[in-house]
C-alpha cells in the first residue's frame, strides 16, 4: 500500500497517507523528505516511532549476543506480534471513534474455548470450529457495539461489564478446564509457515503493487491538475517500501527451522498483514473510515454533515469483534490449547499499541500503522526482555513506565509544537 | 499618571510576528475600545496583560501605576487587580453561580468553606450588578448571556481594577446589551479602567471613550472616540477605504423551489412548549430570504428542525420543487438539496484537528471521492478549486482548520456545503465573530451564489446584515412570524420593532 500522498513534507499532520509513506522511507532509506519549511509534528512522530523501535531491535541485538535479530527470533517475533497486532487494528478504529473496548481480552478467552470444545468435545470439522468461534466474537461485538450506539451506555461500562462477563462464560462452559487441540490443521494456523516459495510470490507481488500504485497515483495527479512529484522522489517512493518488503521476506526465509529447510512467513504473520493492509485501506482510503475519524474529532459536525453515528459505531465494534475472533483463533492455534485464563490483559496490549502509536483516547486521531508499530514496540519488550532472562515482575514495571513515558513524551512535544 | 501602560510590545509565535511594537494605554475610569481585524493581535495583547504569556515571553514593557511590571503569570496579573474575560466562558457549568464567583478563593475557615458568607457575598455582589440572578442556581441553568454577567461580577469579587472584556456582547441579546452597559457605565464611575474588545462598532461607539486600532500587530491609531468616524475606523482596520459594504444586487429570482409550511417545533425539555410556531416561508432561485429575530426567537431552532436535526419534535410540511419531502435526519436534507452552515463552526461546523480538504469534502464526499473508496486527489482538486473560488488564505488544503482565523474557517464551512451542490442553502449567522474584510468576502459570496440560482435562507443577529443582503425577510419573535418585509419595506426600527414583538402583523 504505497499510494504516495500529495504533499509529503508539507504542513500536512493529519494525513495517514504521508505518516505511513515519510515513516516507511524513514526507517529504511533514512531520507527524510522535507519538502517546505516546517515538520508537522506528527510526521515526527512516525519517524521518532521507527527510530524508537529500531533503537531497541539494536539494542536487544547487541545485549543478546546478536540473538534478537538473528532470523529464528525475528519470526518468533512477528509471530508473538501477531495476535496484539490484529487486536490492535481493531482497537484503533474503537479508539478513532472515541470509544474503547475493554472486553477484547476475554472475548478472546471466549472465542478460542468455543472453538477449541467444538472441535474437541463435539468433533466438529476446522472449518466449522473456526467459524463458531468468529461468529461467537461478532455477536459479542453486534451486542455491545448496539448498546453503546443505540441505547448510549458509554463503551467504558459496556466492555467492563464485558470484560467480567464473557470471562464468566468461559469459564463456565469449559468448567475450568483446558481444551486441547485436536485437529492438527488448527495448530497450524498459529505455528505453520507458508514456505519461501509463497513468501518470494508474495514479495514480487507486493513490490509490483507499489510500483503500480505510484505510476496511476502520479497519472491520477496530473489529470487533475495538481503538482505530479518528479522522477526522483517517485522513485525514492518505490524504492523505499519495496526494499522494506524484499529485506522482510528475506529475513523471514532465512530462518532454518531444520538443516536445509527453510521456514518463509509464519502464518499468523500473514494473516496479521492481510489485516493490516486492509485495515491500513479501510482507515485511509474510504469514506467509511473518513466518517470514523470525523465522528471521534467532532460528533456534532459529523451528524451535521449527514453521517450516521449511530451506524458507524455498531459496525466498528462489529469489527472489533470479528476481529477478536480471529485473534483468538491464532491465539489458540499457537499456544495449542485452550484455556479458560487465555487472553488475560490482551485488551490492555491493544489500547497500549494504540496509544503508544500515536493514537489519541480523546478520538479523530490515529492510524494504523502508529498501532502496528506500537504493537510492535511491545512485543519487541516482551521478546527481548524474555531473551534477557528479565524476571516478569521486572517486564511488567519496564512495559508500564515505557507506556506512561512515551504519551508522556509525546503530549510534551505536542505543547512545544 | 497614566494608570495602565503597555510600551512597545512584541511577541512572536514560530514563524509570525504576533504583536510589532503595540503602545497602549488606560486611565483611570476610562473605556478604552480595541478593535481591529481578527488576526490583528488583539486577543495576544490581552494575553500578555492577563499574564498568560508571562514576562519573558515578549518584548516590550508593561507599567501599571508609573512601575514596570512583569507578570509571572495570570496569579500575578490577578493579583495586579487586572481580571480578563475571554470570548470562551470559564464557568464551571455544574457549580452554582456562587461557587463560581469565589471559585478558587472560597471564604474558608481552616479549608472549610462557609457557604452562608459565600452566598451572601454573592447576593450583595449581584445585587450591587442590579443582576437578578439566584446565585444558589447551577450556571447550566442560565441563558449565555446571564453567565456573561455572572463571568464579570466574578471578575469584580476580585476586586479588579482594570477589566478586559473580549467580545463580551457576542452572545447577548439587546436587553442584556443595555444591562451590561449600565454595568459598565457605573464602573466607570468607581474608576475602574477597561479595555473593551468588540467587532460590533456600532456598540463600541455607543460606551467607549477612546478607541484603538490595530492592524496585523501594529497601533494604527488611539484617538477619541468623538474623533472617529465608523467608516475611518473601518478603513483603518482593514488598511483600506471601503466602499459599500453591502454591494446593492438586484437578483434574478426563478420559481419557488422551497417551500415550508405551517412548520411547528416542541422543546424537547419543556412540555408543552413550542419553540417554533405555525412558520411558513419560501425561497424562489437566486432569492435570498432573511430571518431576522432577537436570539432565543426559534430562527436555529426553525432551521435545525427543517434539517432534522433537532432534538424537538417537528411537524408541518415541506416541499422541494413543489414535492412534498420528509426529512428526518440530516442525511435525508443533503440528499434534497438542502445546505446548512450552522452556527457556531466550531461547534457544530469543523473537525478542528483535520485538514481544510477533510473539513470541505466532509459532507459531500460520496458525490466528490467516491462511494465507498476514496479518491484524495479528485478531493484535492475539488477543495483547490474552492480554496480559490473562496480565497481561502491558507498554506495549503492540507493545512489544519484550527490554525486558521475564524473568518477563514467560515469560508471552509461554506466550502463544505457549496461541495455537496445544494439548491437551497442555510446560512445562521454566517459572519459571527469574524472580522469586516472576511465579512465582506462572505457577502459578495452570498451575492455571486444568488446569482448563481441557489436559493439561500440567511439568518443574523445583524440587522444591517439581513437588510443588506435580503430580498425579503421574515421576522420572527418567541417562535412565530412577526413580520414580512420586501427589500424596499424593510428598515432596521421596523424589522426591531417586530423583533421584540411590539407589532403584531397578521402574517
Amino acid at each position: 500500500m504505497n499510494d504516495s500522498s500529495n504533499v509529503a513534507g508539507s504542513d500536512q499532520p493529519t494525513s495517514t497517507a504521508d505518516l505511513v509513506v515519510a515513516a516507511e522511507t524513514a526507517a529504511l532509506t533514512r531520507q527524510t523528505r522535507i519538502g517546505r519549511f516546517r515538520v508537522s509534528t506528527d510526521v515526527l512522530r512516525a519517524y521518532t516511532m521507527v527510530f524508537a523501535l529500531i533503537a531497541i531491535w539494536i539494542f536487544f541485538h547487541y545485549s543478546t549476543d546478536q540473538i534478537f535479530l538473528d532470523p529464528r527470533n525475528f519470526s518468533n517475533l512477528m509471530r508473538q506480534t501477531a495476535v496484539t497486532g490484529v487486536l490492535a487494528v481493531g482497537m484503533l478504529m474503537v479508539i478513532v471513534t472515541g470509544q474503547i473496548d475493554l472486553s477484547v481480552g476475554s472475548v478472546v478467552g471466549l472465542a478460542g474455548g468455543i472453538a477449541a470444545i467444538a472441535q474437541g468435545w463435539y468433533g466438529w470439522e476446522l472449518l466449522p470450529s473456526l467459524a463458531a468461534g468468529i461468529s461467537v466474537a461478532f455477536v459479542i461485538g453486534a451486542f455491545q457495539g448496539s448498546l453503546v450506539a443505540y441505547l448510549n451506555v458509554p463503551a467504558f461500562i459496556v466492555t467492563l461489564g464485558g470484560l467480567l462477563a464473557w470471562r464468566g462464560v468461559v469459564l463456565g462452559l469449559s468448567r475450568g478446564e483446558t481444551i486441547p487441540l485436536r485437529l492438527q490443521e488448527f495448530k497450524a494456523i498459529g505455528q505453520d509457515y507458508v514456505g519461501p516459495t509463497v513468501g518470494w510470490v508474495i514479495a514480487a507481488v507486493a513490490v509490483a503493487a507499489i510500483i503500480w500504485f505510484a505510476i496511476t497515483r502520479n497519472r491520477a495527479r496530473k489529470r487533475h491538475g495538481l503538482a505530479v512529484p518528479g522522477t526522483g522522489t517517485t522513485l525514492l517512493r518505490v524504492a523505499g517500501p519495496s526494499l522494506a518488503v524484499v529485506a522482510f521476506i528475506y529475513m523471514m526465509n532465512s530462518y532454518e527451522i531444520a538443516p536445509g529447510r527453510y521456514a518463509g512467513i509464519p502464518v499468523p504473520v500473514i494473516i496479521f498483514l492481510a489485516i493490516a493492509i486492509t485495515g491500513a485501506f479501510l482507515t485511509r482510503n474510504t469514506t467509511f473510515g473518513r466518517y470514523l475519524y470525523a465522528i471521534g474529532g467532532n460528533p456534532d459536525a459529523a451528524r451535521l454533515s449527514g453521517i450516521n453515528i449511530r451506524r458507524h459505531l455498531l459496525a466498528v465494534f462489529c469489527i472489533m469483534g470479528t476481529l477478536t475472533g480471529v485473534a483468538a483463533i491464532i491465539y489458540t492455534a499457537r499456544v495449542g490449547s485452550s484455556s479458560p485464563d487465555a487472553g488475560q490483559l490482551l485488551e490492555l496490549d491493544a489500547i497500549a499499541a494504540c496509544v503508544i502509536g500515536g493514537t489519541s483516547l480523546m478520538g479523530g486521531r490515529g492510524t494504523v500503522f502508529g498501532a502496528i508499530l506500537g504493537a510492535l514496540i511491545m512485543a519487541s519488550l516482551d521478546n527481548g526482555m524474555s531473551l534477557k532472562s528479565v524476571e516478569p515482575y521486572m517486564q511488567n514495571i519496564i512495559k508500564g513506565a515505557i507506556l506512561v513515558a512515551a504519551v508522556g513524551l509525546d503530549m510534551a512535544g505536542r505543547k512545544r509544537g | 499618571m497614566t494608570f495602565l501602560e503597555m510600551r512597545n510590545i512584541t511577541k512572536s509565535f514560530p514563524g509570525v510576528k504576533a504583536l510589532d511594537g503595540v503602545t497602549l494605554d488606560l486611565q483611570k475610569g476610562e473605556i478604552h475600545a480595541l478593535v481591529g481585524e481578527n488576526g490583528a493581535g488583539k486577543s495576544t495583547l490581552m494575553k500578555i496583560l492577563g499574564g498568560v504569556y508571562p514576562h519573558p515571553e515578549y518584548g516590550g514593557e508593561l507599567l501599571l501605576d508609573g512601575h514596570q511590571v512583569q507578570f509571572g503569570g495570570v496569579r500575578d496579573a490577578e493579583k495586579a487587580g487586572i481580571a480578563v474575560i475571554y470570548q470562551e466562558l470559564s464557568l464551571v457549568k455544574e457549580m452554582t453561580v456562587g461557587e463560581n464567583i469565589f471559585l478558587g478563593r472560597e471564604p474558608s475557615s481552616f479549608g472549610v468553606i462557609r457557604w452562608e458568607e459565600l452566598f451572601r457575598r454573592a447576593e450583595k455582589l449581584l445585587g450591587e450588578l442590579n443582576l437578578e440572578i439566584d446565585p444558589h442556581i447551577p450556571i447550566k441553568n442560565l441563558g449565555i448571556g446571564q453567565q456573561q454577567l455572572v463571568e464579570i461580577a466574578k471578575a469584580l469579587s476580585q476586586e479588579a481594577r482594570i477589566l478586559v472584556l473580549d467580545e463580551p456582547t457576542a452572545a447577548l441579546t439587546e436587553t442584556e446589551v443595555n444591562t451590561l452597559f449600565t454595568i459598565l457605565d457605573k464602573l466607570r464611575a468607581s474608576g475602574v479602567g477597561m479595555i473593551y474588545i468588540s467587532h460590533k462598532l456600532g456598540e463600541v461607539f455607543q460606551i467607549s471613550d477612546r478607541i484603538t486600532v490595530l492592524r496585523d500587530g501594529k497601533t494604527v491609531g488611539t484617538k477619541a472616540t468623538a474623533d472617529w468616524e465608523e467608516s475611518t475606523v473601518i478603513a483603518s482596520m482593514v488598511g483600506r477605504e471601503v466602499g459599500d459594504i453591502f454591494p446593492q444586487v438586484d437578483h434574478q429570482h426563478g420559481e419557488v423551489i422551497f417551500a415550508v409550511e405551517n412548520f411547528s417545533v416542541t422543546d424537547p425539555s419543556v412540555a408543552g412548549k413550542k419553540l417554533v410556531e405555525n412558520v411558513s416561508f419560501s425561497v424562489r432561485e437566486g432569492e435570498v430570504l432573511g430571518i431576522a429575530g432577537l436570539m432565543g426567537a426559534g430562527r436555529s431552532d426553525l432551521l435545525m428542525a427543517i434539517y432534522g436535526a433537532h432534538p424537538g419534535r417537528a411537524s408541518g410540511s415541506i416541499r422541494m420543487n413543489g414535492k412534498p419531502i420528509h426529512i428526518s435526519n440530516p442525511a435525508d436534507a443533503i440528499r434534497a438539496g438542502i445546505g446548512f452552515v450552522t452556527e457556531d463552526r466550531k461547534r457544530f461546523g469543523l473537525v478542528i484537528d483535520q485538514t481544510i480538504l477533510n473539513n470541505m469534502t466532509l459532507a459531500g464526499l460520496r458525490r466528490i471521492s467516491g462511494r465507498f473508496v476514496t479518491n484524495v486527489d479528485a478531493e484535492a482538486a475539488a477543495g483547490e478549486r474552492a480554496m480559490k473560488d473562496l480565497r481561502v488564505k491558507a498554506s495549503s488544503v492540507f493545512s489544519i482548520a484550527g490554525t486558521l482565523s475564524g473568518g477563514n474557517q467560515q469560508k471552509v464551512v461554506l466550502a463544505k456545503w457549496l461541495l455537496t451542490n445544494p439548491r437551497v442553502l442555510f446560512l445562521d449567522e454566517p459572519t459571527r465573530g469574524i472580522d469586516v474584510g472576511a465579512k465582506q468576502e462572505i457577502y459578495s459570496q452570498i451575492n455571486t451564489l444568488a446569482k448563481s440560482g441557489l436559493a439561500i435562507v440567511l439568518v443574523s443577529s445583524e440587522l444591517p446584515e439581513v437588510l443588506g443582503l435580503s430580498d425579503r425577510i421574515i421576522v420572527l419573535h418567541e417562535g412565530k412570524v412577526t413580520g414580512k418585509f420586501t427589500r424596499s419595506s424593510a428598515t432596521a426600527e421596523a424589522l426591531m420593532a417586530c423583533a421584540t414583538g411590539q407589532i403584531l402583523e397578521a402574517a
